[in-house]
């Protein structure tokens, strides 16, 4: 009973202190097991200098991190897998013997040819791994991360500078990861990537937490709203439909609660329906509203 | 020891791979025992080569030393002077005494011989006193081997590792490793096993090379003289790992090894002996390893020295290895700070 209410993993107030700057500022969340968990923000937010720091890889200046509501213990490293924003891995060893050196370090392994299988590395086994495609190489790090059979992965941005192929075939072998039941720790500054992978997520910026929720119940909190857009030359009263009506020249957008009632008003003008677009707010327009910048400034 | 074995495996694939590097590793000893074949294989054009103890001005009397195929050594320290004699340095050993000239000849050395001949021919209307000594031939090359195996085996001691490391964690290999079980010593010792290995064979195929060429003199013990190569490797090794243990600029570590290397190779006895060096000179090449890779070495080679004759050279090499892995293991670092 105790097993399936403890988060697999609980933060609190993390911080990390530089020279010069803080770049974590009192961080808490718990994450449940077998979800994708999202940190979501800007370039600098201080999301990879908290992921790490739960990793190990950072000593925080303050702050408790429980893997299963327990510090970690010296065996975390066995029992976690791992993905960094960039790495290099050893010269001139094919993928072959890069995922034979990491078999080594490991007590309990997944066999070779499963992680070939689960990361579509069939192709490229006997190539050198630093000379890969981006997505290639992404993949080989994935499973390495896996190469434990971890119950907790953390991916830090791994989609960054692949093309849109590449990340929706990576997007893929996450999903698979999920199926299996391991708990994936996710951070990224695609929006896209957030709302299709991530069941719950917080959005960091300037080491702080703005806040945490699933994607869908975030914009709901924070963007109700629908916009609804036409190219039309009617002028269309605001006393006419429900929401707030602004236009520009030959443009009218409509913000409203409900699509299916604006629908219904706007055909009774009897107009041209054929360039109406509705716009779903994003975690991109949360971010915006919520911060007041972009992601990627 | 799994996860050693990989790690040393997966360095000696890495390193004999990388084409470029591997080449180097074996062709700068190529030319070092072409060069070296080149230089010392050239024959000597001096006809007699005569020691004088005492300064050369006061043998102006000495037929045999004005004449212009004799070149002169002035020796201060008699003992000195007598050990070139032993070892054919020198033909022939002159010095003026109360009751006359006393000469020094190796009955071993032919030109020594001829030299005594030519002396007594110049100048048998002195009073000429004869002192033999017998020992075996030294050439330069003799002397000068050991050391150049020395400085090929620095240098690919230093650089080997430091570079390596450095490399490694400039582009983030070591924090991948980080993220790992692997432990810091596991990780360390790998490296230094595989580049020890790497440094020993590679010295000992110059070595065989060299004596191919110049067949070289070699008195002592070859265990002993693999067991010289192997505490000096492991010495400038740990020297390399402090060196390493948390540069994260190649630039920066060559400019530190360059800061080492370049002493050592000018102090260390390699090319010229320091006994006539200023006393602080001398106690500072006694502090760098290379010094005792040298000398001992040498000993094993040119004199035959056993264990006990080198065993101060190897404490002091085991000393600094044992410093220089606790400095570096204090001082090491997975990542860039």
């Amino acid at each position: 009973m105790l097993e399936s209410t403890t988060p697999i993993l609980e933060v609190r107030n993390l911080t990390k202190h530089y020279r010069l700057v803080q770049a974590v500022k009192g961080i808490s969340f718990s994450i449940p097991t077998g979800i994708c968990f999202g940190l979501l923000g800007p370039n600098g937010a201080g999301k990879s200098t908290t992921i790490e720091m739960i990793e190990g890889i950072k000593k925080p200046s303050s702050g408790e991190i429980l893997y299963k509501g327990a510090p970690r213990g010296e065996d975390f490293a066995q029992q976690c897998g791992i993905q960094f924003q960039s790495t290099a891995l050893p010269d001139f060893l094919l993928v072959r013997e890069v995922l034979a050196l990491f078999h080594s370090f490991y007590d309990k392994t997944l066999a070779i040819d499963e992680l070939v299988t689960l990361c579509d590395l069939g192709e490229f086994l006997d190539q050198e791994a630093n000379r890969l495609s981006g997505g290639q190489k992404q993949r080989l790090l994935l499973a390495l991360a896996l190469i434990n059979d971890p119950e907790i992965v953390f991916l830090d941005e791994p989609t960054t500078g692949l093309d849109p192929q590449s990340r929706r075939r990576f997007w893929h072998l996450i999903d698979r990861i999920k199926k299996q039941g391991k708990t994936v720790i996710l951070t990224t500054h695609y929006m896209d990537e957030a709302e299709s992978l991530c069941d719950d997520l917080v959005i960091i910026d300037h080491g702080k937490i703005i806040d945490q929720g699933s994607p869908q119940a975030l914009l709901q909190k924070h963007l109700p709203h629908r916009q609804v857009s036409l190219h039309t030359e009617t002028v269309i009263e605001s006393a006419a439909v429900t929401g707030d009506v602004s236009a520009t020249p030959g443009v009218v957008t409509i913000d409203t609660l409900s699509v299916e009632k604006t629908l219904q008003e706007l055909m009774a003008f009897d107009l041209d329906l054929s360039t109406l677009r509705v716009h779903n707010p994003t975690l991109e327009d949360l971010f915006i509203k919520l911060t007041g910048h972009a992601l990627r400034d | 020891m799994r996860k050693f074995w990989a790690l040393f495996t997966a360095r000696n694939m890495e390193f004999y791979r990388d084409r470029a590097a591997l080449s180097w590793a074996f062709i700068f000893p190529l030319l070092i025992i072409v060069g070296c074949a080149l230089v010392f294989s050239k024959p000597d054009q001096t006809l007699i080569r005569l020691g004088l103890l005492g300064e050369a001005q006061s043998y102006n009397d000495l037929a045999i030393a004005q004449q212009n195929y004799t070149d002169i050594t002035e020796y201060s320290a008699r003992e000195r002077a007598l050990e070139q004699i032993a070892h054919h340095q020198i033909d022939l050993l002159v010095s003026r005494e109360n009751d006359g000239l006393r000469y020094w000849v190796n009955p071993e050395s032919s030109p020594g011989l001829a030299a005594q001949q030519l002396l007594r021919a110049l100048d048998g209307d002195k009073a000429l006193h004869e002192e033999q000594l017998t020992g075996q031939a030294v050439r330069y090359v003799d002397w000068v081997m050991p050391g150049v195996l020395a400085m090929n085996m620095m240098f690919a001691s230093l650089f080997g590792i430091g570079y390596v490391i450095v490399r490694y964690r400039q582009n983030g290999v070591l924090k991948r490793f980080q993220a790992t079980p692997v432990s810091a010593l596991q990780f360390i010792v790998a490296q230094v096993a595989s580049r020890l290995m790497i440094v020993v064979v590679v010295n000992g195929l110059i070595f065989v090379g060299c004596d191919y060429f110049l067949n070289l003199l070699m008195l002592g013990d070859y265990s002993l003289l693999l067991l010289i190569a192997l505490a000096g490797a492991l010495s400038l090794l740990s020297l390399g790992l402090v060196i390493a243990s948390r540069t994260a600029s190649e630039e920066l570590a060559g400019g530190l090894l360059n800061t080492l290397t370049w002493p050592m190779m000018f102090f260390s006895e390699i090319w010229f002996s320091l006994e006539n060096a200023p006393g602080w000179i001398q106690s500072m090449a006694n502090v760098m390893p290379l010094t005792h890779v040298v000398k001992a070495a040498r000993a094993v080679m040119i004199e035959g020295a056993g264990f006990a004759a080198i065993a101060h050279h190897l404490l002091a090499l085991l000393i600094t290895t044992l410093l220089c892995l606790l400095l570096a293991a204090r001082l090491f670092r997975w990542q860039r700070e």
